[in-house]
């Protein structure tokens, strides 16, 4: 019976804060085994992230540990420093969230892992520079020998966290920790990350602690899970029986509210067109929830579509003929968007999607009027608006609404919620006092907060509260078209799942159209009518939702679906082979 | 990186000119005779004024004037004369040195002490030392330098003997309580400043791959927490020496040193409008080029600049 | 109500959203950012203690010798009036009964040196806030329209600014001073010109923080409203950026009194007969071995000033930007002032001290070139991260 590699028996943590005490984790007993992968999962607040922090002594300096946490039988907190210095790196080594950061940016790669081999002793001076080449070229950097010289800011997110992974695997660790070590990056960036780590534990028969709060990544990667909430763990147990048969309530609920890339013959696209066709019944599948969690209200996100086929006198509620964008930095012009052509009908969900640099945001700032658009023509409601008079223009925003991404910074601190609300009315001089209120308590409830919040400020808002507040400023003026940038990335998935539960159900109400930015296909599924797939700059297909995401005839879309994980192991297995299959077949 | 210095210099080409001028300006263009601003109260005879007029291109309009004054020091350092027929750049030779090493002895003594009292400070956080600076640096920068440099001139002048009050006298001693008045406010900011930086790159996440690795603590600051926050603090430091010049005013003044700053100083107060020009946009042109040198090195520095 | 909220489930197995929603129904009195900054500041004992200070110099400076200075408040000794010197113009304070006759001593020329200090604080007071005034308006002024309409403007301005700060501040200030001698209006008018040689600090901060807060999804919402860019500056940015500007405003009143002091010790601050501290401190400079207090009353006085402004613009910075960390529950207190709990960023005091002293230093910040590169300045108070 092998040992285990990590141990965790009864771990607590607390910090002292200026608030009193925190407990952070409140007893966590778990193993890790040699050439394993157990997944920690939770949300935000959970204590996945301390619990990990703790294996390697890196808490702050206000945390008191009880509890034990060994190390191949080694009991880590009642280890001198220098040991546990030992230890650091070449027994048990980390790999953090954010790449962008891990390294040091004025030090040359080379540098900082010759450091990694140096330290424990492994190799030195140029033999250290010869394995450290090695490990690049193992983890997947091309040209490793120049490339090495150069320093962090001229390598991409995902090169970086790739030689942070050489650096965690140079000593031959026995233990991974990987902290979200795939979170900041794309869906494709990530599909070769997790590759990566899972060829370097079958090679080097380590253990992974992975934390995440993805369930695709976990039926990806792990062999077991662990559930936390609160500082506790609620549920423990192989990848097939948590994600497949999941016991606790809470896990349950955490799999509900995952937003699903449906495959072609899922058993929940037949009942959508049922109920499309239908367009009165949108009743009955609201209260089904399906083996695989389709949450609520889900499959009827899309009852207005059928009005788009009978009124066509009506214009376009947003369309794009032709379009490019630039952008201008010291007198230098660059083209980040060409040839762009879309429509989006009244009613109509459209969902723009595409990976970092794929141009997609910028689309939705030449919409809003917050950038130029150099050639082409935007056509909200049939007027092109870059070329409308200043007055025009600003009566035609009336009939655009926005959400951003960030909840922090979308609401002016300064602001209380019912001033928030009502801004528009006031720009556009709509209304009185009275009645400005009045329209702020009936979307405070249409956003399902209560009306004491009028009088609140933002700073007192958790962040899907607030995203809430960012809807209900959009549907002020009742517009015909609202441009939604990625509006719950920055959620936990249970709050992303509420916020978008209530935006589609708002869709369905107010009927208005929309632009839904996002880098999720998952969620393009549950809500859009129309997909359009971009990459730097460039359309790459587009389509109805079903075509696109089902029947996609475009390499990178295929590889952006392959990509992306979904929360069963089997499943998620054959799919990681059908990716491998066609990435061999483009290469 | 090439792109960054050409920016910088073409940047700096304007604000030299525009800025020599305004001093020029300042002093010339006050309404009114000129001559008689130049000559203040004293008496003047019919032959020096023409000298002067013929010399100032007085005839000239006034930009003219500007640019052949702008010529002169371009071309032979001419920065013109007294009206004792001085050569201003005679003067400017006999104090810059004093000056020099005054700006010289502060730039040493603030950039050790400042940034090993900040590295202490950061290490030792929240313990005595760390306590001591706190509390000595926002005390010094409340203090007007006048008030610093008599009590230094009190305490270790006249009190204790150790140093000399005044003059130039004595060597290398003669600078150290004009070097330490001088330093005095400087020291305690980039103290602050380094130990700042040092605390957030000690916070930061490339520190915390660093002990992931097993690294050594001092390793990891020296390596990493240091090299990151000594960039800002050198930025600093050529900032601060830039402005030196104009600083020395003061200083001069309390301590009696024969320097620039003494001489703007009487300058201003006897009414000589040539000396008072020529210095100060001596003192303009340093700081200028001053700031140029920090901006490169910052480039130099910073590897994200300089393979942009 | 079309929709009323759901039943809350109990304790273990809500989720995040019902958590928050439960969260918020119960939670009780709502401040805004002004009061929050008004608690936290009143919360700052040394800020406290030395507004408490400032206002009882400025009151003493005020009714003791009325505003003309003749000895029109409880003090009736006018600081003009001159006379014979008594026992060589000692200070009579705790000698001849608790004040005597002339409590700060008296100058060679029998002046009573109190009145004398009262009135230097005056003018020193006033000469400190007329500056820190101008020079904040106009700070505010060119840093914002720089920093919202980018362009040629920010270009034309900030090449302005860099100008202004290349100048060594004394003679521009000299001159600038020397200028407001024939104008009238005395020393608010001094103060004014003063202050046109020391914004430049406030308008790169301005500048600093509109850039930051031009990326806030706030403002692009406003934008994308159809709001007017005037709406945009005066009701989001600039309220927001109003925590930044008023400490810088404090430590520019601190700096100014520095100022003040060097000039009119140069002579070209308050001219005779008025008088600052300092004035005074110039005049009597050579005796501080022979009649000392003619030297220490307006230094203690000039400390005692700059001391307090000191501390009461760090007050407002810790109410301000909540990033300061404290441990344990230790309310910020002489410690914190002195700066030895939590961390204060040497950057926005000195670069308001050396800014202001010394025709600054352009690069407190990274170089006036790296902020194209885009804004890292700036804060904002409800900054929070997913956390895990």
């Amino acid at each position: 019976m092998p040992e285990p590699v990590l141990s965790y028996k009864d771990i607590r943590v607390s910090f002292a804060t200026e608030f009193g005490d925190v407990d952070a984790v409140k007893g966590v007993s778990f193993d890790v085994m040699p050439g394993e992968v157990v997944a920690v999962v939770g949300e935000s607040g959970s204590g996945k992230s301390v619990t990990s922090s703790t294996a390697m002594g890196l808490l702050p300096e206000n945390a008191t540990v009880n509890g034990e946490v060994l190390l191949e039988g080694k009991s880590v907190l009642t280890m001198s420093t220098a040991e546990l210095r030992r230890l650091r790196g070449s027994d048990i080594s980390m790999v953090f969230q954010e790449p962008m950061t891990a390294l040091n940016p004025v030090l040359r790669v080379s540098d900082q892992l010759v450091e990694a081999l140096q330290v424990h002793d492994v190799a030195f001076g140029g033999e250290a520079l010869e394995k450290s080449i090695a490990l690049l070229e193992r983890v997947g950097i091309p040209d490793a020998r120049t490339k090495i010289k150069q320093y962090p800011h001229q390598f991409s997110g995902g090169q970086r966290q790739r030689i942070v992974i050489a650096m965690a695997i140079a000593c031959g660790p026995k233990v991974i920790i990987a902290d979200e070590p795939t979170t900041a990056l794309d869906v494709t960036v990530q599909a070769e990350i997790l590759d990566l780590l899972r060829e370097l534990k079958d090679e080097l028969n380590t253990g992974i602690l992975l934390i995440t709060h993805n369930m695709g990544v976990v039926a990806d990667m792990a062999d077991r899970v662990v559930v936390m909430l609160n500082g506790e763990v609620v549920e423990t147990g192989p990848v097939a029986t948590i994600l497949g048969h999941p016991e606790h309530p809470y896990t349950r609920r955490l799999l509900a509210a995952m937003p699903l890339l449906r495959e072609a013959g899922d058993p929940s696209l037949e009942s959508e067109r049922v109920v499309v066709t239908e367009r009165g019944g949108v009743g009955d599948s609201s209260s089904s929830r399906t083996a695989t969690g389709v949450p609520d209200g889900r499959s009827n996100g899309r009852a207005a579509n059928g009005v788009a086929g009978t009124d066509s006198d009506a214009p376009p509620a947003l369309e794009a003929k032709d379009v490019a964008l630039e952008y201008k930095f010291r007198r230098k012009a660059t083209r980040v968007v060409h040839d762009l052509n879309f429509t989006v009908q009244p009613g109509e969900i459209m969902g723009l999607v595409g990976e970092s640099g794929s141009g997609k945001s910028t689309v939705a700032k030449a919409v809003l009027g917050l950038l130029d658009v150099a050639e082409g023509e935007l056509r909200v409601r049939g007027s092109n608006m870059p070329a409308l008079p200043a007055k025009e223009k600003k009566a035609l925003k009336r009939e655009i609404g926005v959400v951003f991404q960030d909840p922090a910074a979308s609401l002016d601190p300064r602001f209380p919620i019912g001033d928030i609300i009502t801004e528009p009315m006031v720009v556009h001089k709509e209304g009185d006092k009275n009645s400005r209120m009045a329209r702020a308590r009936e979307l405070l409830d249409a956003v399902r907060l209560p009306s004491s919040v009028l009088n609140r400020y933002p700073h007192e808002l958790s962040g899907g509260q607030r995203q809430r507040i960012s809807i209900a400023r959009a549907l002020t003026l009742n517009p015909t078209l609202l441009i939604a940038d990625e509006p719950t990335s920055a959620l936990d998935v249970s709050v992303q799942a509420a916020v978008l539960d209530l935006f589609s159900e708002l869709q369905q109400q107010y009927g208005f159209a929309c632009l839904f930015v996002s880098h999720d296909l998952a969620v393009v599924d549950a809500l859009a009518h129309k997909v359009l797939v971009m990459q730097k700059g460039r359309t790459v297909e587009q389509g109805t939702t079903d075509q696109v995401l089902r029947h996609a005839k475009e390499s990178y879309t295929q590889q952006l679906l392959a990509a992306a994980p979904v929360p069963n192991p089997e499943v998620q297995a054959r799919r990681r082979t059908e990716r491998q299959r066609l990435l061999a077949a483009l290469a | 990186m090439t792109r960054y210095i050409i920016r910088r210099l073409l940047q700096f080409i304007p604000v030299i000119l525009i800025s020599t001028l305004i001093v020029y300006a300042l002093v010339f263009a006050i309404p009114g005779d000129p001559i008689r601003a130049l000559a203040g109260d004293r008496p003047m005879s019919d032959a020096v004024r023409e000298t002067l007029r013929e010399q100032y291109n007085l005839d000239d309009p006034f930009l003219i004037q500007y640019f052949k004054y702008i010529w002169g020091i371009v071309t032979a350092l001419d920065f013109g004369s007294t009206f004792n027929g001085r050569p201003v750049t005679d003067i400017i030779e006999q104090r810059l040195p004093v000056t020099a090493t005054l700006a010289l002895v502060t730039l040493v003594i603030q950039t050790i002490m400042g940034i090993i009292a900040g590295i202490l400070a950061a290490l030792y956080r929240d313990r005595f030392f760390d306590r001591f600076v706190q509390v000595s640096t926002v005390t010094m920068v409340a203090l007007p330098t006048l008030v610093i440099g008599f009590l230094l001139q009190l305490i270790f002048g006249l009190n204790l003997g150790w140093f000399p009050i005044a003059g130039v006298n004595n060597g290398i001693s003669s600078y150290i309580l004009p070097a330490l008045t001088m330093a005095a406010v400087s020291t305690g900011i980039l103290a602050r400043l380094v130990r700042s930086e040092l605390l957030d790159a000690l916070k930061s996440d490339y520190v915390r791959t660093a002990t992931a690795k097993g690294m050594k603590q001092t390793r990891v600051i020296t390596r990493h927490g240091l090299r990151n926050s000594l960039i800002p603090a050198v930025t600093f430091i050529g900032a601060d020496l830039a402005s030196m010049l104009g600083g020395s005013i003061i200083v001069e003044t309390i301590f009696n040193l024969p320097g620039l700053g003494q001489q703007v100083f009487a300058s201003i107060q006897g009414q000589e409008g040539t000396v008072v020009v020529g210095i100060v946009t001596l003192f303009v042109l340093f700081f200028v080029v001053i700031n140029l040198i920090v901006d490169l090195l910052y480039g130099l520095l910073d590897p994200r600049i300089r393979y942009e | 109500m079309s929709q009323s909220i759901p039943p809350i489930p109990p304790e273990d197995v809500r989720s995040a959203t019902e958590a928050e929603d439960a969260k918020l129904a119960s939670a009780q009195r709502s401040y805004s950012q002004g009061q929050l900054v008004r608690r936290r500041f009143f919360a700052h004992k040394p800020a406290v203690v030395s507004m408490a200070a400032l206002i009882f110099i400025i009151l003493l400076s005020i009714t003791s010798i009325g505003f003309s200075g003749q000895g029109t408040g409880w003090w009736s000794k006018s600081f003009l009036a001159t006379g014979l010197t008594v026992d060589g113009g000692v200070p009579t304070m705790f000698r001849d009964g608790f004040l005597g006759e002339h409590p700060f001593g008296q100058d060679s020329i029998g002046r009573d040196y109190f009145a004398m200090v009262m009135r230097g604080t005056q003018q020193s007071l006033l000469v400190a806030l007329g500056v820190a005034l101008s020079s904040t308006v106009l700070g505010v002024l060119v840093g914002a329209l720089a920093g919202y309409f980018r362009g040629w403007i920010e270009a034309v301005l900030m090449r302005i600014t860099d100008v202004v700060i290349v100048v060594p501040l004394l003679a521009l200030a000299a001159v600038f001073g020397a200028y407001a001698q024939g104008l009238p209006g005395g020393t608010l008018t001094l103060a004014l010109f003063i202050g046109l040689a020391t914004w430049t600090g406030t308008a790169r901060l301005v500048r600093a923080e509109i850039l930051s807060l031009r990326e806030k999804e706030y403002v692009s919402a406003a934008i994308a409203m159809g709001a007017h860019p005037a709406r945009i500056i005066l009701k989001h940015m600039l309220p927001n950026s109003i925590g930044v500007i008023v400490v810088n405003a404090t430590f520019a009143i601190a700096a100014a009194i520095l100022l003040e002091t060097t000039l009119s010790y140069l002579g070209f601050g308050v001219q005779a007969p008025e008088t600052s501290l300092g004035a005074l401190i110039q005049n009597n400079q050579n005796a501080f071995t022979t009649r000392p207090w003619l030297f220490w009353f307006p230094g203690l006085f000039i400390i005692a000033i700059a001391l307090s402004v000191n501390f009461i613009g760090d007050g407002l910075r810790d109410a301000i930007d909540p990033r300061q960390k404290r441990t344990g529950s230790a309310r910020p207190g002489w410690r914190t002032a002195f700066g030895l709990l939590g961390q204060a960023t040497a950057e926005e005091r000195s670069g308001k001290q050396v800014t202001e002293l010394s025709g600054g230093p352009t690069q407190m910040q990274p170089p006036a070139g790296m902020t194209d590169h885009g804004p890292d300045l700036g804060y904002d108070p409800t900054d929070e991260k997913r956390d895990s």
